[in-house]
């Protein structure tokens, strides 16, 4: 155990560029790295990425281990987990960083089991104790009612960081870095499965996950047609529309507008709260939002515990008014 | 088919949030007075799943549950549901496990079981959304797993599954057997039937111990632990909302607007 050194973060790509959850989590490991005195690594995985890695070096990897292979161009678990085992017994990192993604979530634990080691799935927040040295994992739990903090005394110790948490350093190319190759050696007989098909949700307007104005609505929206009217002041905002479970589960939305633990996860400047009542599994989705405001008739309800302002009433009545003042102070 | 379903008796996550309270002495959340347990509704999903195959297919559905105190009209749900065994571990030594030490206490069943084609969990649970048995024991057993599913089709034994994505979803083949974990995409579980109610009544679950499944104690619940917990709490909430007033919800929200660009934030 005593030989395990550096935090070494797993990167994503997403475009031809590194994901930013890769930035994030190299901005992280960064700090975690300096506390501990030891260097930062990531490693890339797939196929054609080997050009990223001088990006991952500009955003404060030490040293970037590439596995470059035609074989690895789709995430699959099998494949993914035998290379990371690689990489990790050759690299003998104390900390390894995943991002809270669909690829991190599926290979953490099962690279965690394989290396007899545990993760901590969805950290808000990672430090180092001052006295043992270990990292401390904080994450969400019971649904967002309570936060957890996590040890693990076996290496490495493991953790996925959710998007948008942690700040990235600034992209400086003139930083210098060491860049490895590790061959992929994969079996092609191990692989079990097989992707046929990705198919990518499509979208009008702004992502999501990417909109800086959200307009979200629950239960008390009650209908289809209801969820027209929080789109046209999305529309106007050039946000996007979210939803807490019920609408989604109704068919009032579609499912990948769910905001929550069990949804999304987003942190927009604004956040416009509609007959929503704020439950710790929506609000564990959206609560790194800059300004939450609330539009709800129940006074009692969680969501004015969130927001910054808030109006009492019905939406009904409140949210074309507020549509139409919006579109006149804009336009003014 | 034979399936196997993981499910947990749960604190209902439904509970009002003013009804969640941690003993901060202990690190252990209070269960709320007057409301009863529940089946991790992940969990249920991985049931549902499992039901859908069986009614295409047919089929023998085990639910396998871990820990003491499952009280047994709550852990029977799947069997009212339409499974046809339920598998309790039950013991003390059961208790306080994290991921490692569950997922290795269910490997251990599963592998008495013997005979399976897929094994189902919840993509996570909702007491402490680890998010991890279920790969876990795949690597365990050496299976390939397939986790965060919303569709599955079994033909010449193979599956055919939806995985969910940032993206969207992706289409995975793999042969069985095979571990999936479910997500909520699977589509709503369903209520327990009265013939169900009936039949799950009248079943004896069978009750397995540490010995019966061939581990010590010292590798199951908190004694088989890697991960420590070092403090539970509940997040504090600020709580500093301003209410915008107004004669109307009308006047009140053209108010807000103004207030959202006086303080430039549109």
């Amino acid at each position: 155990m005593a030989e395990n050194k550096g935090v070494i973060v797993f990167g994503e790509t997403a475009g031809g560029k590194l994901a930013a959850i890769t930035t994030e989590l190299l901005g992280c490991g960064s700090k975690l790295a300096k506390e501990l005195g030891q260097e930062l690594s990531a490693v890339l995985v797939g196929s054609g990425v080997s050009d990223l890695a001088k990006e991952a070096i500009a955003f404060g990897a030490d040293k970037v281990y590439v596995v470059d292979d035609a074989q690895l161009k789709d995430y699959q678990t099998d494949a993914y987990t035998s290379v990371m085992e690689k990489v990790i017994k050759q690299a003998m990192p104390q900390i390894l960083l995943l991002g809270q993604t669909s690829i991190g979530r599926d290979l953490a634990p099962r690279l965690a089991f394989r290396l007899k080691t545990a993760a901590s799935l969805g950290c808000l927040e990672l430090a180092i104790d001052p006295s043992s040295k270990l990292l401390l994992q904080t994450k969400p739990v019971y649904g967002g009612n309570a936060q957890a903090v996590f040890t693990c005394e076996t290496f490495p110790q493991i953790a996925t960081v959710r998007v948008k948490t942690m700040e990235p350093l600034e992209r400086d190319q003139s930083r210098k870095g060491e860049i490895i190759t590790v061959d992929a050696a994969l079996e092609p007989s191990a692989i079990k499965t097989k992707v046929l098909e990705k198919v990518a949700e499509k979208v009008e307007g702004v992502r999501l996950e990417d909109a800086e104005v959200v307009v979200s609505g629950g239960r008390g929206i009650g209908s289809e047609e209801g969820f027209t009217q929080l789109e046209e002041l999305a529309r106007m905002l050039k946000g996007a529309v979210g939803a807490t479970r019920p609408p989604c589960d109704n068919g009032w939305v579609p499912a990948g507008a769910q905001i929550g633990l069990t949804g999304k996860i987003i942190a927009p400047d604004l956040y416009i709260a509609i007959a929503l009542s704020g439950s710790s599994q929506h609000m564990s989705g959206c609560s790194g939002s800059k300004t939450i405001v609330a539009i709800n008739k129940d006074p009692e309800a969680n969501i004015f515990r969130e927001a910054r302002f808030g109006v009492v009433g019905d939406w009904k009545k409140a949210l074309p008014a507020l549509t139409e003042k919006l579109k006149e102070l804009l336009a003014g | 088919m034979n399936m196997i379903v993981c499910i947990k008796q749960v604190i209902d996550p439904e509970a009002p949030p003013a009804s969640f309270k941690i003993d901060s002495a202990s690190n252990k959340v209070v269960p709320p007075q007057g409301v009863s347990p529940v089946i991790d509704p992940y969990a249920e999903y991985g049931v549902e799943a499992a039901l859908k195959i069986k009614d295409a297919l047919g089929g023998k559905i085990t639910a396998i549950s871990l820990g003491s105190n499952q009280l047994r009209d709550i852990v029977k749900k799947p069997l009212a549901m339409g499974a046809d065994e339920l598998v309790l571990l039950e013991d003390e030594a059961f208790d306080g496990g994290d991921s490692w030490s569950t997922a290795y206490a269910l490997a251990m069943a599963i592998k008495k079981l013997g005979e399976y084609d897929i094994v189902f969990c919840g993509r996570e649970a909702s007491d402490w959304n680890a998010g991890q048995v279920g790969s876990g024991i795949a690597e365990l057993l050496g299976l390939p797993s397939i986790t965060l599913v919303k569709k599955i089709d079994v033909s010449d034994g193979k599956a055919r599954v939806e995985r969910v994505t940032d993206e969207g979803y992706e289409v995975i083949e793999v042969p069985l057997p095979v571990l999936i974990t479910v997500s909520n995409e699977i589509g709503e579980p369903r209520y327990p039937t009265i013939k169900g109610i009936m039949a799950a009544k009248k079943k004896e679950p069978t009750i397995w111990k540490p010995a019966d499944i061939g581990v010590e104690a010292s590798q199951i619940g908190a004694a088989g632990s890697h991960t420590k917990l070092l403090k539970l709490f509940q997040p504090v909430r600020e709580g500093k909302c301003e209410v915008i007033e107004g004669e109307s919800p009308e006047e009140a929200a053209a108010n807000l607007a103004q207030k959202l660009r006086e303080a430039k934030i549109l």
